[in-house]
Order: structure tokens, then C-alpha cells, then sequence
């Protein structure tokens, strides 16, 4: 009779076992793992030596590539994040219009998305090839003399950055499905009082899909902070490491110069700047992030206090 | 929306608009597609031609044969499928347990869960490089496939979402019929959860195919080269050669886009389903 009521305590744990085994061996572990790592000198292939704080020093007091690889990656993100919310979003206004055939359009525009970043990575470096790039070519036709996009370093970043624009389609999926929830009758509502579709989109969809654009902003300022795969194989670092981002250089550390201490260093350093963004969009939120639940909440007090005060 | 209806000259203001998008997301795929027939000198001639002149259909043999990629093929595919079924059991039973029961612990180790998804990856994989040396797994397919068993986050919470949303009454009924927990999970809901289970499938293949930068860190002999890696090399080896690149290019791009437009409903269905 123990037993079984032993097994009836035990049966959840049994069944989230193996994430626990999976979070303790593939995360957790490890995460400790590179925090003890990054107070090392640790070679791939000779004993580790202890350094305390010295990755740390070095970083910010020698390296100037780090500072270099930290400034190209926040240049990225301040201008990748809010180019991607803004097309995204404009996207997801544009398949949730009333008009025949607009879901083939949804379909189209996700379809980038769901291709590898190398697939990705060699279309685009091919596209914009200086001598034979169709993306020139095009330009050309309207009598615009195109960049050297890959070579030139100071456009490679924006080559990138079209490049990455390609997989806009999960975050438009996520504003569309967001969109739609609304529902219709508010609309109406609004556009019997005469309200233009530009009124109805800043005063109705705006404020109620500001909880999502939260969740999508949180979400590309750590897609952008990690992005490696796509500037390894479009420009790996170049020209003259213009692209030289800072995951890029995080691998590099470890994997080509075989500096696993100090690159741990460099990854937690990121963890914290990453961890540091997302504190500071959480706390503005407050300012800015409209949650239905919480204005029902107000009204009602507001209701409340009426009702006290005729009395 | 929809009740709502638009003036014509809105419509045709629309259309406009989602022709010119559905053009930067579809037309490079298009011309890669044909350039792919084209001959090398054909292919960097300017001003550039969209069709080619004559078809050129061995372009594909000539590529596939110049490297290994019927076992990168293999590979990929033996990753995909590894990886698949390993988070189908792993992130159902996990979910099961997070939404239909409730235990001492259970609102702090889903919190953990979910902060998990926060963590770059950057920092676990120098450990975990380390972590798979020392098991002796270095350049086999081990580490790529052996951590799906055991749940991803994102999955896990999607999963638990949907289970969630089944009333109770299915599982009385079953435990009055004598089932136990595991035969409940897998008779009862394992079967009602199937969607849900695409979902994911198909989410994990999509990213499992297309990753990069796993097989480039574990993956050393070219035998054990997934497609993504094989093809990435390619482009080292070959980058004054474009036609083969692209046409294996267009080769790896295939499948996951077959299998959106298969499983689009349930993605569709399954982004409205976590945002609540």
C-alpha cells in the first residue's frame, strides 16, 4: 500500500524526467561549466590554468576587436530590430487585408524563413555579386549606380542585413495570427464613426497587439546578438572586419584560435548584455505595453469608484 | 475584417503591394532556380539573362557527383529523423506531466523551463563541445541527435499549452477503466494531441535540416558531413564555380519547403495556439 502511494508521488517527476536529466546534462551543466571556464586560461589541448578575472581585464582593457565586434553587433541590432518589427508588421497588415487569394501571399512570404541560412547565405552573396549580381543589374535599370555590397565595407553591413530581412516570415506569422484575434466588431465600430484605416490601425491594432510586440522585440534582440551562421558564409567577418560580429568572434576564440577560456569569457559577456536588454524592454514596457486584462481591471475600478461617490 | 468591404481603388492599392513583397521573397528563388540550367559563362555574363539558352539539365548530375552529397544526403536525413522522434516521446511526456498534474516543485521548474529559452548559445556550446569530447562523440552524429532526447523548451511549451486545453473527463473515464498514467498518456492522449505532434515535427525538421553551425562544431571527416555542412564547404572549395553551388542549393531548399506547404495549417494553427 506504501509503495503505491510512493509511485501515485512519483509518477509526474517521472514524466518530466527527462527534461530534468536533459536540462542538468545539455544546460545548466555546461552553463556553469563555461562560467568556471571563463576565470580560466584553458587551451583545447594543454592543462587549464586559473586567471581569475583576467579574460575579463583583457577583454576590456586590451582586446580591441571585442569592442570593435560589440559596436558592429549593436549597430546591427539597432538597425535590424526595428527594421524587421516595422516590415513584419507591415506584412502581416497587408495578408490580413480582406481580399481574394491572400493567403497564397501568406504562404510566399513565409517561405524564405523555412531555408537553411547557408542556402540563404550563398543566394544572396550571389545576388549581390559586384561584377555579375542581378541586385546591381536591377538598379542599374533605374539608373542607379549599385554599392560594391560584399566588398565595400560600408555597405557589407547592409548586405547583411538584407540578407536577414529575407526570414522576417515567423514574426509576420505571429503578428498576423495576433492581428486576426482581434475582433471584427471593433472595427466596425470605429469605422462607422468615421475613423480612416491609418486612425484604426494606431488607435485599435497598435495598442492591442502591443503584448506581442513585446514578445517579437524580446525575441530579434537575441536572434540578432547570436546571429553567426548567415555573415560567417555571406562575408565571414569581412571586408577588413566590418562584419566581424561579436558571436562570430565568440566562435572564433574557441574554435580557431582554440582560446576556450577566454571565448566562455566573451559568451558570458553577451549572456549579461542580452540579459541586460531584455530587463530594460521589460521595465519600459510598463510605459507602453497594453494588456486588455489589466484596462478591464481599471474600468471597473473606475466603475467602482463612480458608483461610490454617487452614493 | 472580413465583413468589412474595400473600395476597388483600395484593392487594386493592395494587390499592388503584396505583388511587389511576394516579388523580393519569391523572385530570387526563381531566378536561382533557372540560372541552375545555365552554362558558368552564361551565368556571370552582364547584363544577365533570366532563362538560359539551352537547358542544361546534367548541371545537377555534374554537382551531385563532385563531392560526397549522396552521403551528406544520408546523413541529413538520419540526423532530421533521429532528432524527430526523439522530441516527439521526449517533449509529450514532459508536457504531459507539466499539464495534468500538479507536484511539489512544478511552478518553479517551469519558470526554469521557460528561462531556459533565454539562454544564448553561444554560452552552453563551448562546454557542451567539451562535454561530448570527453564521452568520445567528436565527429559521429551522436551530438546532434542524442539532446533531442531528452525535450527542447519551445516544444515542450507548445505541447503543454494544448494539453492544457483537454478537459478532464477523458482521463477519469480511462482511470476508471483501469488505465494506468502511462497508458493514459499514450492511448488517450497521445492520440487527441496529433496536430500538436506535426507541429512540432515539423518545426524540428525544418531547423534540424537547416542547422549549420552543430554539425560544423561536432562533425569532422567528410563521411559524417551533413547536406548544410557539405554544401557550405562546397562553397570554399568551388567559389569560382557557381552553377554547382546553386544547384545543390536549390537541392537542400526542397524539402523543407514541400513540408511547409504540407504542415502550413498546423504552423498557422500552432503560432495562434502559443500566443495566447
Amino acid at each position: 500500500m506504501k509503495q503505491k502511494s510512493f509511485l501515485r508521488t512519483a509518477t509526474p517527476y517521472l514524466f518530466i524526467l527527462p527534461w530534468i536529466i536533459g536540462f542538468l546534462v545539455f544546460t545548466i551543466g555546461p552553463l556553469i561549466f563555461s562560467l568556471i571556464m571563463s576565470f580560466f586560461d584553458w587551451p583545447l589541448t594543454s592543462t587549464p590554468e586559473f586567471v581569475g578575472f583576467g579574460n575579463y581585464i583583457e577583454m576590456f582593457t586590451e582586446d580591441d576587436q571585442f569592442w570593435k565586434s560589440l559596436v558592429i553587433s549593436l549597430k546591427y541590432a539597432a538597425i535590424f530590430v526595428p527594421l524587421n518589427l516595422i516590415v513584419a508588421l507591415f506584412l502581416a497588415m497587408l495578408i490580413t487585408q480582406p481580399v481574394k487569394g491572400v493567403k497564397i501571399y501568406r504562404t510566399l512570404y513565409y517561405i524564405p524563413t523555412v531555408i537553411s541560412g547557408v542556402a540563404v547565405a550563398i543566394l544572396w552573396g550571389w545576388l549581390l555579386d559586384s561584377n555579375y549580381g542581378v541586385v546591381n543589374y536591377l538598379l542599374s535599370l533605374i539608373g542607379i549606380e549599385g554599392p560594391q555590397w560584399l566588398i565595400d565595407k560600408s555597405w557589407a553591413l547592409f548586405a547583411v542585413i538584407i540578407a536577414s530581412a529575407f526570414g522576417v516570415g515567423s514574426m509576420m506569422l505571429i503578428f498576423y495570427t495576433d492581428i486576426k484575434n482581434i475582433p471584427p466588431d471593433v472595427y466596425e465600430a470605429a469605422s462607422l464613426d468615421g475613423a480612416s484605416p491609418a486612425r484604426q490601425f494606431f488607435s485599435i491594432t497598435l495598442p492591442l497587439i502591443t503584448p506581442t510586440l513585446l514578445f517579437n522585440l524580446i525575441m530579434s534582440i537575441i536572434n540578432s546578438f547570436q546571429q553567426v551562421t548567415l555573415v560567417m558564409l555571406l562575408t565571414n567577418g569581412g571586408p577588413l572586419n566590418s562584419t566581424y560580429f561579436y558571436g562570430l568572434m565568440t566562435y572564433n576564440n574557441a574554435f580557431k584560435h582554440h582560446k576556450m577560456g577566454y571565448a566562455a569569457a566573451n559568451a558570458w559577456v553577451m549572456f549579461i548584455i542580452i540579459l541586460f536588454l531584455t530587463a530594460l524592454v521589460f521595465k519600459s514596457s510598463s510605459a507602453w505595453v497594453f494588456y486588455e486584462t489589466e484596462a478591464g481591471g481599471k474600468e471597473k475600478k473606475a466603475k467602482k469608484k463612480q458608483a461610490k461617490e454617487a452614493k | 475584417m472580413s465583413q468589412m468591404s474595400l473600395s476597388k481603388k483600395s484593392k487594386v492599392v493592395i494587390y499592388i503591394l503584396l505583388t511587389i513583397m511576394a516579388i523580393y521573397f519569391i523572385a530570387p528563388f526563381f531566378y536561382m532556380f533557372f540560372t541552375t540550367f545555365k552554362t558558368e559563362s552564361e551565368a556571370i555574363a552582364y547584363p544577365p539573362s533570366l532563362f538560359p539558352e539551352v537547358w542544361h539539365f546534367e548541371n545537377y548530375i555534374n554537382a551531385w557527383n563532385a563531392q560526397p552529397f549522396g552521403t551528406y544526403f544520408i546523413n541529413s536525413v538520419l540526423v532530421t529523423a533521429g532528432t524527430t522522434l526523439g522530441q516527439i516521446v521526449s517533449c509529450s511526456l514532459v508536457a504531459y506531466g507539466f499539464a495534468r498534474y500538479n507536484f511539489k516543485g512544478k511552478n518553479i521548474l517551469f519558470m526554469i523551463l521557460l528561462a531556459t529559452m533565454m539562454i544564448p548559445w553561444d554560452v552552453t556550446m563551448i562546454p557542451q563541445y567539451m562535454e561530448f569530447n570527453l564521452f568520445g562523440w567528436i565527429n559521429t552524429l551522436k551530438p546532434l541527435i542524442v539532446p533531442a532526447w531528452f525535450g527542447s523548451a519551445y516544444y515542450i511549451f507548445l505541447l503543454r499549452q494544448f494539453m492544457m486545453g483537454i478537459p478532464k473527463d477523458f482521463e477519469e473515464a480511462a482511470r476508471i477503466d483501469g488505465c494506468n498514467p502511462f497508458q493514459i498518456y499514450l492511448k488517450i492522449f497521445m492520440p487527441i494531441i496529433k496536430p500538436s505532434l506535426i507541429l512540432i515535427a515539423t518545426l524540428n525538421m525544418i531547423t534540424v535540416w537547416n542547422d549549420y553551425l552543430g554539425p560544423l562544431i561536432f562533425l569532422q571527416d567528410r563521411s559524417k558531413y551533413t547536406l548544410a555542412l557539405g554544401l557550405a564547404s562546397f562553397k570554399g572549395v568551388h567559389d569560382t564555380q557557381i552553377i554547382p553551388m546553386l544547384c545543390i542549393t536549390v537541392i537542400m531548399i526542397i524539402p523543407p519547403i514541400i513540408l511547409f506547404i504540407i504542415a502550413q495549417k498546423y504552423i498557422v494553427e500552432g503560432t495562434s495556439g502559443s500566443i495566447k
